[in-house]
């Protein structure tokens, strides 16, 4: 078991180091010079070339990776001498357009994804669960009919267009709710609640849709195995059958699938955060594209990438303990 | 698309087609055809997509023939004491602009809408071509040959599986040249999703490849590539309809979402994701304009996932017979 985790993080932490190489070569390599970036355009040679010490971009290609990758770890220093910066680790350098650092930026944002994302989890996995039991359950009736086509909506409908639909009707013209400002829960939790409802509802509306169809159909595929006839035929109550024996197998997909959208989102809702002006990561990310801010997209493409390989390996393990068969492969 | 991009609507994810895992038979064409015929779902969806079709194709002609160009200004139709607001009821809906104009500009709702729709299918189509293509390619080749080549597609598709895709598309458009968006788009569409027809094409070569009719054909002679094309190919048939079929609405939900962040096409190349987004501004004023591009995308999408989800059924339950 030991081992099997070890092999993982290995590959979990090549896959990394395979998409910093990659995107370090397409932002700071192939992209525009970040020097004229920062200095803009009343800029001389000299200057450039200052910039270019400065950041470590005179340097070979694998040694401006190697002081990247070991400034997550240890820290590392900006220029030389009296002029030097210390950044300390984890260091992810410094927003070309605030100069703030990047680790910083970042730490400050995620209370608000993280909220996004906890919100609209806790809704789409009710609802997504529920509803998909339900229509097994139910298989062919009109509750059943009913629930997957609000089911088939929901992944058809752009979360955009949800988003500004919902606006429109819920602020605009019935006016119950006010125009979304997020502040901290403490500083006022009405208008906290008023400001997430809206992108919880926004974002579970779409992952409900995904999980309804996925575990409507693991159910009805457990319900006609062998293991289930035998337990309806040795007598036991159906409620028994339903929540012990069918359960457990039909949601263990669903639960691989959770991980993974969970970290990503905590990576930052990139769209449904833009529409709602809601400060998180995401917005965090669709700020710096648009200003080429090369310092924290490097930082959140990580980011999300490292959080969606770390849940990979979690909802591995996770999955070892809760489907028997698994573990078996894996020792 | 991966997890990472997922946040995106659009279609169902492929990643969830284990149901697919069985091999499907040389499919009966017209038990398949005939069952998604007597479905009235299906054929509503079948009958919004060939209008979609027809409406793109025909774009060109109907600017012919209404002399209205989705280029165009009108003056006439917009309210200039309102900050350019349509004149009219229902955003300036009339019999010259059927579904209105935009506002600030008073261009033709209807004749953008039109080309619009030329864009994103001639996008997504062309995306579901090479992503099909790639992962019919890679899948057949590391599910056949097994080993070292095995292990080098596969991960390959992992370290791409693993990319924060929607991310890093975004990125890549807003960095390189403008150029010509709509093959850009493409290209980066394909990149980051390949992998997930191959995977499953992959798992079905692995399970055909120990088939008996194939170790007949090993038998009697046949060259591997012979196996691969005539014997196993063949048998993927009903699996890449599928994934192709279901390919094609996530790729016009990316595309539209791409267009909506304002790195997919690039004004004034009319795209619906784009109306969208330029409706931002005038959502609690004007709602038709968001309304308009927000339902042709939204039929669209779900029209291509209704006639691929009944697809998978059929040839699924083919299986079973």
């Amino acid at each position: 078991m030991l081992f099997y985790i070890l092999k993982r993080v290995a590959a979990g932490a090549i896959v990394l180091f395979l998409i910093t190489v990659f995107t370090y070569t397409v932002f700071f390599v192939l992209s525009p010079d970040p020097a004229y970036m920062i200095c803009g355009k009343t800029c001389t040679p000299d200057r450039i070339a200052d910039i270019h010490e400065k950041l470590g971009l005179d340097k070979p290609f694998w040694e401006q990776i190697w002081i990247f990758i070991s400034g997550l770890f240890v820290g590392r220093e900006y220029g030389e001498g009296v002029n030097a910066v210390h950044c300390t680790a984890p260091c992810l350098g410094y927003s070309f357009q605030t100069s703030q650092s990047v680790f910083e930026m970042i730490v400050q944002r995620l209370p608000v994804s993280a909220t996004l994302a906890v919100g609209a989890a806790v809704l789409w996995l009710l609802a997504g669960i529920g509803g998909g039991l339900i229509g097994a359950v139910k298989k062919g009736t009109w509750w059943d009919r009913g629930i997957m086509v609000v089911a088939l909506s929901g992944i058809s409908l752009p979360n955009y267009f949800v988003a500004l639909a919902l606006q429109y009707i819920l602020v605009v013209k019935l006016k119950w709710l006010p125009f979304p400002t997020a502040v901290p829960f403490a500083d006022d939790p009405l208008q906290w609640f008023q400001a997430y409802i809206m992108p919880w509802f926004v974002l579970a509306f779409m992952y409900a849709a995904m999980y309804t169809r996925l575990v409507r159909a693991n159910v009805i595929d457990t319900l006609g195995q062998g293991f289930i006839r035998t337990a309806r035929a040795k007598g036991l109550d159906p409620n028994i059958v339903m929540g012990k024996h069918a359960l457990r197998p039909a949601l263990t997909p669903a639960l691989t699938l959770f991980g993974m959208d969970f970290a990503a989102l905590l990576g930052g809702a990139l769209i449904t955060e833009t529409v709602f002006g809601l400060n998180g990561v995401g917005k965090l990310t669709a700020d710096s594209i648009t200003q080429n801010d090369q310092p924290v997209i490097m930082a959140v493409t990580l980011l999300a990438a490292a959080l969606v390989v770390v849940a990979n390996i979690v909802v591995d393990l996770l999955y070892s303990v809760l489907d028997p068969r698994v573990r078996v492969k894996a020792q | 698309m991966s997890a990472p991009a997922s946040e995106l609507a659009g279609g169902t994810r492929k990643g969830a087609l284990s149901t697919l895992d069985s091999g499907s038979a040389p499919n009966p064409v017209k038990r398949v055809v005939a069952a998604l015929r007597s479905t009235p779902s299906v054929v509503v969806s079948f009958g919004w997509i060939i209008f979609i079709v027809v409406l793109a194709l025909a774009a060109p002609l109907l600017e012919q023939i209404t002399g209205i160009s989705p280029y165009a200004y009108h003056e006439n139709a917009i309210d200039p004491a309102l900050g350019g607001l349509p004149l009219g009821q229902w955003g300036g809906v009339s019999a010259e602009h059927w579904f209105g104009v935009e506002p600030g500009s008073g261009r033709d709702i209807f004749m953008r809408i039109a080309y619009g729709a030329q864009v994103s299918l001639t996008i997504a189509v062309a995306a579901t071509i090479v992503t099909t293509t790639l992962g019919v390619v890679f899948g057949m080749l590391a599910g056949f040959f097994g080993g070292v080549l095995d292990q080098l597609v596969s991960r390959l598709m992992d370290f791409l599986m693993a990319f924060p895709a929607l991310i890093f598309m975004i990125a890549l458009l807003s960095a390189l040249p403008a150029g010509n968006r709509p093959l850009l788009l493409v290209i980066v569409l394909s990149i980051f999703a390949w992998p997930y027809t191959a995977r499953v094409v992959r798992g079905q070569t692995m399970s055909l490849r120990n088939g008996e009719f194939v170790e007949s054909a090993r038998a009697s002679g046949a060259s591997p590539a012979r196996i691969a094309f005539k014997e196993i190919l063949p048998n993927l048939r009903g699996t890449i309809i599928v994934l192709s079929t279901l390919s094609v609405p996530q790729y016009i939900g990316t595309e539209a979402a791409l267009s909506f962040l304002g790195v997919g096409v690039i004004p004034p190349t009319p795209s619906w994701g784009q109306m969208i987004a330029s409706s931002v501004a005038w959502y609690a004023v004007d709602p038709m304009y968001f309304v308009i591009p927000g339902l042709f995308l939204f039929f669209t999408v779900l029209s291509f996932t209704v006639v691929g989800d009944h697809l998978q059924r059929q040839l699924d339950e083919g299986d079973a017979a």
